[in-house]
């Protein structure tokens, strides 16, 4: 397989699973804020936070409201991280290995986009954003099904699922570091605070398990009320959750055995997941996640350079045995 | 209002599916019947549907000019361009015909020269054409075929019979329209395809993928099959991905080809691996920086050297672009008849060169009927359409001719045929011609039918895409055995 192909189909997955996880984040969080009172210090701005799209936003705005925030994680041209351009890149990458993936599949993305570039185009209110974004969710796992059902399951497909696995393990970093930002207050010696919130701690790890679709699950899993130490528990130490960082983690290796020369690829796996896996939660959450956090993301992201330097632009160029 | 006939007509002009008399050609009466079965909402309908599919496959292709939109959807139009089978058997074999005649021609040129000792003035055409590549000199590429891949522009007349415009060899473009038109006929009106006996054209990507295997150098089961494309931003990108994806040939760009000691690598997550056969998508002098355009970045340094050494295979070869000239286009008669002792089948648009004073008369003579055009690319100084200047572009042009007659040449006005297409008012006429596909390697084959392309401006007889040009489904139909009646259907 070409290199400048992997490279792509890697991309296609990643972005695949990105429109996915941020049209869930926003109709979660758009949902949320209903519940949550009018003064309470989470607001819009956290979800731009999630993203890691801050500077974008803080150049093109002065305030934040709801209506510009959503404007600007679905539409807009210059936020790169905005529904729009992550469809854009996904079908961009898509129809550059045309001959890889199944037409069926491109049609799906092919249409994603249009008819996502059509919905955006006007201002929609709250309901219909509701359900194109609903649509999208739905037309990224119809997408997905499409691959696994038609595709050989061989390199091009590892590569898809490799882009996703991480992309996935990145997101859920990410919704762990802010659901427990929100949460700082409340585990902090400010009483003031903490009685403040505690009527909506609960929803709000509630709505941390919805943004990845864990709510079901946790349940099932843990078969104890939602609290702050649990979620995090199982939204990074997880063996079943497939949102969950282990678990994850354990699936990217899976995938890993499909490609050669996989070594290095393999140990910043296992640096990653010492990493997720050794950590007592508990102690975590007192001291607080910040370190824990960027520790983490890093060792994810060193996974991605070593797929990087192994596959799509090595150093070397050996000749195939 | 839906569709009729009776009121159809295109006064001047053979019309590939209603005579004149107003009546169906006999292979067009059941599609014809049926289209005119359709209420005006039902066609509304379908013109959609054709739209929306078109939209969906992301059938497209590019226009240069339009920065920030590259891409724009193919138009289509839905009434399908069909040709009896014993016209298309007859047509298919001149083809054929042409094709090895002007292999036999490149080969020529580039070893013995048999053909340019007796004739200086052509020897003097080819050293001087913009497509001789002296570099590829003494070079036999297997099978001695040059052009393994032509598209023949057909042109058919007011008297009915088709004539050769030209013989694209160096990198013909279009056969996947041809394709996805059909796919995309089938999808919208499935129904018109239960009377007809139409031959199917699907077997192009897998007629190619032998060809271009029968070329590998090495005797390996399996050769790697490459497809070079420019990149996305070149028009026919589209085709380029969707003949690699048809033919489960990997896609590259020269930035993922490697050339070591004279060997083509393609660079995989495996490594470096050996490639056999590169059908290019790219002109002779962006190949190779290292051979000819130093700046070029779409290219493979030392891919000229690999080839000329034998190492990997070229389609089409560097060079047969040669025999892609307007005044080789007058020799093809006569090349059939030297290199095969065959009379030709399909006859060249009458033309007249400039230089042989003899011609040169008739054409001044005749300015108010003839085409003129530049004969070589390099001298070219625009072209005029004679029955459509004034007197005194005529004189103007006449000078020029004068001046330089070498660089000019000249053909009878051609009266494109039509055929119908769906208007917002009903069905009109408009100019078509046909591009069908030849392969040559171990084996010819010709595709069934080809890209017919229509002037969608009423009168014009530009068929370009980029200038206002849309296509057609194009059928080859068994007179025999299309049915009035129920059955038949495929």
């Amino acid at each position: 397989m070409l290199s400048s192909v992997a490279e792509r189909v890697y991309w296609l997955g990643r972005y695949l699973e990105r429109v996915e996880n941020a049209a869930r984040l926003i109709n979660v969080y758009s949902t949320m804020l209903l519940d949550l009172p009018s003064g309470s210090h989470i607001g819009w701005s956290l979800l731009i936070d999630i993203t890691g799209a801050n500077e974008d936003y803080q150049r093109a705005h002065q305030s934040v409201d709801e209506k510009q925030v959503v404007k600007f994680l679905l539409a807009e041209g210059k936020n790169p991280a905005s529904v729009i351009n992550c469809v854009s890149m996904m079908r961009e990458n898509a129809r550059t290995t045309r001959e890889i993936i199944p037409s069926e599949a491109w049609e799906l993305i092919n249409n994603l986009y249009l008819t996502l570039k059509e919905d955006f185009s006007r201002t929609i209110s709250r309901r219909l954003r509701q359900q194109a974004l609903e649509t999208a969710i739905g037309d990224c796992q119809r997408i997905f099904g499409v691959l696994t059902g038609c595709m050989n399951h061989d390199t091009a497909f590892a590569f898809i699922q490799l882009g996703r696995k991480i992309e996935r393990a990145d997101m859920t970093s990410r919704i762990v570091d802010v659901g427990s930002i929100s949460m700082l207050p409340a585990y902090s010696r400010t009483t003031k605070q903490k009685r403040f919130l505690e009527p909506h701690e609960n929803i709000v790890w509630m709505n941390v398990l919805r943004c990845v679709s864990g709510y079901q699950a946790y349940r099932q899993r843990t078969q104890s009320q939602v609290k702050g130490e649990d979620v995090v528990k199982f939204l990074l130490q997880d063996q079943a959750f497939p949102r969950a960082l282990g678990y994850c983690l354990d699936d990217i290796v899976q995938h890993l055995g499909k490609l050669p020369k996989n070594a290095d690829v393999l140990r910043a796996v296992a640096r990653a997941k010492k990493v997720t896996l050794a950590v007592n939660v508990g102690d975590l959450l007192e001291r607080g996640l910040l370190e824990f956090i960027d520790e983490l993301q890093i060792s994810i992201a060193d996974i991605h350079e070593e797929i990087n330097n192994t596959w799509f632009r090595p150093v070397e160029l050996r000749k195939k045995a | 209002m839906s569709i009729d006939w009776k009121a159809y007509s295109s006064p001047g002009f053979f019309d590939e599916l209603i005579s004149a008399s107003g009546k169906p050609r006999p292979c067009s009466r059941s599609p014809t019947a049926y289209l005119a079965s359709l209420s005006d909402e039902e066609l509304q309908r379908r013109q959609e549907a054709i739209k929306h599919a078109i939209k969906t496959m992301g059938i497209s292709f590019t226009v240069y000019s339009e920065a920030g939109n590259i891409d724009r959807e193919w138009p289509f139009d839905l009434i399908p361009r069909i040709i009896p089978l014993s016209e298309w058997q007859t047509t298919s074999q001149g083809l054929e015909q042409r094709l090895r005649a002007l292999n036999c021609f490149i080969h020529d040129v580039y070893n013995e020269g048999k053909i340019l000792r007796n004739d200086p003035f052509l020897k003097s055409l080819i050293v001087d054409s913009g497509n001789y590549r002296p570099q590829c000199v003494g070079m036999k590429p297997k099978f001695q075929v040059w052009a393994n891949v032509c598209g023949t522009d057909l042109v058919r007349d007011k008297d009915g019979r088709f004539y050769v415009l030209e013989d694209n060899l160096r990198v013909p473009s279009g056969v996947s329209y041809m394709l996805e038109n059909r796919t995309v006929t089938k999808r919208v009106f499935p129904e018109l395809f239960e009377h007809s006996e139409i031959l199917p054209n699907s077997d192009y990507p897998s007629q190619l993928y032998d060809m271009l295997s029968s070329l590998s150098p090495r005797g390996r089961a399996k050769p790697e099959v490459v497809v070079l494309t420019p990149g996305i931003y070149n028009s026919a990108y589209f085709e380029h991905s969707f003949l690699a994806q048809q033919m489960g040939a990997e896609l590259v760009q020269g930035s993922d080809l490697i050339v070591e000691d004279d060997r083509v690598y393609m660079k995989t997550i495996d490594g470096l691996a050996p490639v056999d056969v590169i059908y290019r998508r790219i002109d002779d002098l962006f190949l190779d920086p290292k051979a000819f355009n130093p700046d070029s970045m779409l290219g493979v340094a030392g891919l000229m050297g690999a080839w000329l050494k034998g190492n990997v295979a070229l389609a089409n070869a560097p060079g047969a672009g040669v025999a892609d000239d307007k005044v080789i286009y007058t020799y093809v008669p006569k090349l059939i008849r030297y290199y095969l002792g065959e009379e030709p089948i399909l006859p060249n648009v009458e033309s007249y060169l400039c230089i042989d004073p003899v011609q040169l008369d008739h054409v001044l003579k005749n300015l108010d009927k003839l085409v003129v055009k530049p004969a070589n690319e390099s001298g070219g100084y625009g072209m005029l359409m004679g029955p459509k200047a004034s007197k005194k572009e005529r004189e103007e042009f006449a000078a020029r001719i004068k001046a330089n007659p070498r660089n000019y040449m000249a053909q009878p006005l051609v009266y494109l045929s039509t055929a119908p297409i769906l208007t917002p008012d009903g069905v009109e006429p408009r100019h078509i011609d046909l591009r069908p596909f030849i392969l040559q390697g171990r084996n010819t084959y010709v595709t069934a039918g080809g890209l017919t392309r229509v002037a969608l401006v009423k009168g014009s007889y530009v068929v370009n895409s980029s200038q206002g040009g849309g296509s057609k489904d194009t059928w080859i139909v068994d007179e025999r055995g299309t049915t009035t009646g129920s059955g038949g259907g495929i």
